[in-house]
């Protein structure tokens, strides 16, 4: 929304503050300014002047010499403008001073400043000026030359301040206004802000009109049938129209608003619309066939040409103005082409009504066509204000003679809505503010915002156009902006019983975070939507349990659409851009939600899973990925068995290279990791062996353990015995593993594979592994007698197996 | 016997005292002391000594022993210490060689913001608590005074899955949870992703964090929100900062503010990094409306409370001045090592 401070000044005259004591004091009580342009920042020394005499220049064909008169002084000014003529009042700008712009319409910063010198050898004093020189524009000056110097009015005051004269001492305000105070989005609202933020008196506008002729009911007859999204429609009407130019104040303030000025009544219709923030409609009367107006529903598949020359597709759900043929405007959003106001106009009807804010809304919606109108209206306004406003615009008819204002109004509303009373708990407002604030002061407050109080019933009446004040908060919010929120004291709640913790699953990521950044894993940090493209690019099965998404109805592109159902695609996208951007390895991990809808289509939220994914090009192999999701397991306190299984199912892996880990006897899988398939790094554009992935980190919240127990170190010496096996490359390492855990029992204190060896000298098809076992008691040195017959038993079961030792 | 002894003695010291490295000394050693050496020799020889000199004699030889012994262990002594002083001259480095380390990871930006509020919080009585990221209609806008077709749900640029099920576009969602528990009073702040249909760009995303945080209790009081908000402004931004409360509307606090914080680069007096302005806004935040906490069941006649909510990717731009969002999102190796 915004105003100018001369327009904000006309309902509190007696408002003094400057530029910015303005903006921080409307921005403080909650009119928030979101800037403002000051038309005088660059305009200084500039003054009305008339010109006396013009001489041709001796040396320059284009310049003249003009004699100009300040009113105390006479100057010589040298110009190049053709349309000067002598006794032309004209803006001079002396030496000195300062302009805003080039007469081209640049503006620029600081302005210009402006001294005295020779043109062509001629001595000039000054500059005559052209609006743009003056930093406005033709639209709010209709009246300034296309092109050269602005030709003052006869009237103007030679010597006087021309900035002054202009109305330049101004500036134009951007208010942002909240969706609840739809009765700012008007001037007059604002103003009346102004006034309560000042504590100023606010002089608002009651119309009255003078002199009306005829009656309306002898012209129009007007039917609401939808009540329900038309709690009020009003209208007057006016004939011998007699379409001029506005006068000058009134294109100004339009102007000022980004608003062109047109003619006197569509002037008068945006006028009242920015002034009273309700919307105007004018039909010429001439074209509502039947001299009826109906307000109702249109029916599916109806079409109408509104008054921008486009068709319409209407349906049951849009609200129309018909007469008593057709169609002739779609209710608080436009109006038709037929019925719209032409220079030809004789009689026109002046429309101000209330329409249902939601309806109105969703109706623009559809059609695609959030005009100014229906900008106001769907927030839902005041059925009160429609009266007035439409009797300010007969009056600004008569006062500007743009018609004869016919008598009467009609008035259909039915249901007039009434004020509000709220309890008035001075007591509880301070309780609730924690404030000391009294009676009296917050009393002070309400009279400006035109709030009644009745010290009888300690009640207070809100007016209507107040539709955000529905209860004691509601008005301990006006106390506090108006007595400042500034100050209001600061204090921190009583926090005796208050201790502060992080949530469990919080601690458990940390944890992991720690870990993986040891391990020197950056973090990473992805969208949770994804394309389905993705399951291709992974090379997911058609029909895998994947492709089940929680899927969003209306994305911003297909990139965006499904909520992902793995990590997958972000980490890979993720070192992808590392890798395309030449970093010679990257190590990320993310820590974040997966969605798996319980049933589709979706009846109850998804299950968001806390999701771990890792991996790296560039370092390491799979066995450096596979330690880390080990010890990120052993340090989460995770005591249960772990079986890492060799997969090939899991397709944008390597077939050979990729595991599931699995507990509880292979019940549950908790992880998987592989090395990414070579034709799905290519896909990503990727080369080289890139490593991946993932935990449920979820599913392991009910295992986490960080209980640490103290184990005693070690009193005696261990025995030390290495093993070195040739078997069939096929036979997984964990096998052997299984054995040595087995037949070790209580002795056996860790084993740990030293060597690989495959090779001529063992064969093909054959793989050497070599362990080294620790073996030790707690309560005694360990002899051969104890370790001999396991590491027999070890070498039986072994054997069973098909595994020799390597002789 | 004693002749030989002191002969032996003499000689022994004298070439121990000229030995020039590890090596003679220790030929010495096993030539005097060995199994097979001098004094070995010396005491074999015993036998022939009568009995009644036999202990005069016998204290000679461990004299002597004894003598030459502490003169080896001595000139041993002296050339290891010798040789130690050589090695660890020779072993001179350059101090002012680069250090080296190990590559650990770096955490993401948003996250080491996001433990710093965290830590403010949880000194003053939070509890970090978390709540869906797909939620009900419900929970996001109508549990929080936003019925259905309330103009604040389109200016939310809210995904939807279907009628009522949505992307959140807020963690406000979180306190709905949080109050139906029925568990008071309430201390809490709730990190989490939350969606609007915003385009990417330097400072926009339709995948976001916010931090929310909810007081209810007895007697909270608007003031008790500017004083909280203002602690945390000083702890997160530097004891310096000051905080501007500015009137605001949400729908679900009553009364509602914006919250400004004095510029923490030019102390306010405004730079290029406030727009000139000298003030930075951070927050949105007000008492919990009455209608909310009826809606939850708790009475707004016994209990009152605040609510706020930040942005925590803002929070991160600002703080660590980085200049557009979309870097958050690229994990660029590169941007990420610098935290």
């Amino acid at each position: 929304m915004n105003a100018s401070l001369s327009w904000i000044k006309a309902y509190v005259p007696d408002l003094k503050a400057d530029y910015q004591e303005f903006r921080d004091a409307m921005t403080l009580s909650g009119t928030k300014v979101e800037g403002f342009t000051q038309f005088d920042k660059d305009l200084d020394k500039i003054v009305i002047g008339q010109i006396t005499k013009i001489e041709p220049h001796p040396d320059a064909d284009k310049l003249v010499v003009c004699q100009v008169n300040l009113g105390n002084e006479s100057v010589q000014i040298v110009t190049g403008a053709s349309n000067v003529f002598e006794g032309a009042r004209v803006p001079v700008v002396t030496d000195g001073g300062k302009v805003a712009g080039g007469h081209d319409g640049k503006m620029t910063e600081g302005g210009i400043k402006i001294k005295a010198g020779k043109l062509r050898g001629v001595d000039s004093f000054g500059m005559m000026c052209s609006i743009e020189e003056l930093g406005s524009t033709r639209e709010m000056y209709p009246d300034a030359a296309e092109n050269g110097i602005y030709i003052l009015p006869d009237d103007a005051p030679v010597g006087g301040d021309a900035i002054e004269y202009l109305g330049l001492h101004d500036a134009n305000y951007e208010f942002e206004i909240t969706s609840n105070r739809v009765d700012c989005y008007s001037v007059l609202g604002i103003a009346r802000e102004a006034a309560a933020t000042f504590r100023l008196p606010f002089h608002g506008v009651e119309p009255v009109i003078q002199k009306t002729v005829d009656d309306i009911h002898d012209y129009l007859q007007v039917e609401v049938e939808d009540k329900d999204l038309c709690p009020r429609y009003t209208c007057m009407m006016v004939k011998n129209i007699r379409l001029a130019l506005s006068p000058k104040w009134l294109q100004r303030r339009l102007a000022s608003n980004g608003i062109r000025p047109i003619n006197n009544v569509v002037d008068i219709t945006n006028y009242v619309m920015e002034e009273f923030g309700q919307p105007m409609h004018a039909f010429d009367y001439d074209t509502i066939r039947g001299k009826k107006i109906v307000v109702k529903r249109a029916n599916d598949g109806d079409t109408f040409v509104t008054l921008d020359g486009q068709e319409r597709k209407l349906d049951k759900d849009i609200l129309m103005i018909n007469d008593a043929v057709g169609p002739i405007g779609i209710a608080g959003i436009m109006g038709g082409e037929e019925s719209k106001i032409t220079d030809d106009v004789k009689t026109l009807v002046f429309e101000s009504a209330c329409f249902d804010g939601t309806n109105n809304r969703l109706s623009a919606k559809r059609l695609g066509m959030r005009t100014d109108a229906s900008g106001k209206y769907e927030k839902g306004l005041d059925p009160n204000n429609a009266y007035p406003a439409l009797l300010r615009a007969c009056q600004l008819i008569e006062e500007l003679d743009a018609g004869d204002v016919i008598g009467g109004v009609i008035d259909l509303y039915p249901e007039p809505v009434k004020e509000k009373q709220i309890a008035f708990e001075p007591d509880r407002i301070n309780a609730y503010l924690g404030t000391d604030i009294d009676e009296e002061t917050q009393l002070s407050y309400f009279g400006p915002l035109e709030i009644k109080y009745d010290p009888a019933t300690r009640m207070l009446t809100i007016p209507t156009f107040r539709q955000d004040l529905l209860r004691g908060a509601d008005i301990a919010e006006e106390v506090a902006r108006f007595y400042g929120y500034d100050n209001i004291p600061s204090t921190l709640p009583d926090s005796e019983e208050a201790s502060g913790r992080l949530g469990y699953e919080f601690v458990v990521q940390d944890k992991i975070r720690q870990i993986l950044m040891a391990y020197g894993y950056s973090e990473a940090m992805t969208f949770s939507f994804e394309s389905p493209k993705v399951f291709d690019k992974l090379r997911l099965a058609q029909d895998g349990p994947k492709r089940n998404t929680v899927t969003i109805s209306n994305p911003l592109g297909e990139d965006y659409s499904i909520m992902r159902t793995s990590l997958m695609d972000g980490l890979l996208t993720s070192l992808a851009t590392n890798f395309n951007r030449r970093n010679k390895s990257a190590s990320l991990f993310e820590l974040s939600n997966i969605y798996l809808p319980k049933a589709l289509p979706l009846t109850e939220l998804p299950d968001e899973r806390m999701t771990l994914s890792f991996g790296f090009y560039g370092v390491g192999d799979f066995f450096d990925l596979k330690g880390t999701l080990e010890d990120i397991l052993n340090r989460l306190g995770l005591k249960m068995p772990r079986d890492y299984v060799a997969d090939k199912d899991i397709t944008f892996l390597h077939p050979g290279r990729q595991a599931k880990v699995m507990i509880k006897g292979g019940k549950e899988q908790i992880a998987f990791l592989g090395e990414v398939h070579p034709q799905v790094a290519k896909t990503y554009g990727m080369s080289g062996r890139v490593y991946v992935a993932q935990l449920d980190v979820q599913a392991l919240y009910e295992y986490v353990n960080f209980d640490k127990k103290y184990k005693e170190i070690p009193k005696y010496p261990a025995v030390t015995r290495d093993l070195s096996m040739v078997m069939d490359k096929l036979i997984p390492a964990g096998d052997v593993e299984h054995v040595i855990a087995k037949c070790g029992g209580k002795l056996i204190e860790s084993f740990n594979l030293f060597d690989v060896y495959e090779g001529d000298r063992i064969g093909a098809d054959k793989k050497s592994l070599a362990y080294s076992m620790v073996f030790r008691a707690k309560d005694r040195t360990l002899e051969d007698k104890d370790v001999n017959p396991i590491i027999d038993s070890i070498i039986a079961k072994l054997k069973e197996k098909g595994i020799e030792l390597r002789s | 016997m004693k002749d030989k002894l002191a002969k032996i003695r003499l000689e022994a010291i004298e070439k121990i005292k000229n030995a020039k490295s590890m090596e003679t000394l220790n030929e010495l050693k096993v030539a005097y002391l060995g199994k097979k050496g001098q004094m070995t020799e010396v005491l074999k020889g015993m036998k022939n000594v009568e009995a009644s000199e036999r202990p005069v004699i016998g204290q000679m030889v461990n004299d002597t022993r004894n003598e030459i012994e502490s003169c080896f262990e001595e000139m041993q002594n002296a050339l290891e210490s010798a040789l130690l002083d050589a090695k660890v001259k020779a072993e001179t480095i350059d101090v002012t060689l680069p250090g080296k380390t190990k590559d650990l990871g770096h955490e993401h930006p948003c996250n080491l913001i996001l433990k710093e509020v965290e830590d403010i919080f949880i000194g003053m009585g939070y509890e970090v608590v978390s709540g869906p990221e797909v939620e009900y209609d419900y929970y996001n806008f109508e549990a929080l005074n936003i019925p259905a077709n309330h103009p604040a749900k389109d200016e939310q640029d809210t995904f939807y899955i279907n009628n009522d099920i949505l992307l959140r576009t807020q963690t406000s969602s979180v306190q709905i949870h949080e109050m139906e528990k029925g568990v008071l009073p309430i201390r809490m702040i709730a990190p989490g992703r939350v969606f609007r249909a915003d385009e990417v760009d330097a400072t926009h995303s339709p995948c976001f964090h916010q931090i929310e945080g909810l007081v209810v209790d007895k007697g909270i009081t608007f003031a008790d929100l500017k004083g909280t908000l203002d602690e945390f402004a000083k702890r997160f931004f530097g004891p310096d900062t000051r905080t501007k409360f500015r009137p605001h509307h949400f729908p679900f606090t009553e009364p509602s503010a914006e919250v400004d914080v004095s510029c923490f680069k030019c102390g306010g007096k405004g730079c290029r990094f406030c727009k000139g302005e000298g003030w930075i806004e951070i927050l949105g935040c007000g008492m919990v409306h009455p209608h909310v906490l009826e809606m939850v069941g708790i009475d707004p006649n016994e209990y009152s409370g605040f609510a706020f909510g930040m942005g925590l990717e803002r929070l991160t731009l600002l703080k660590c001045e980085i200049d557009d969002m979309r870097l958050l999102y690229e994990n660029d190796y590169r941007f990420l090592k610098q935290f």
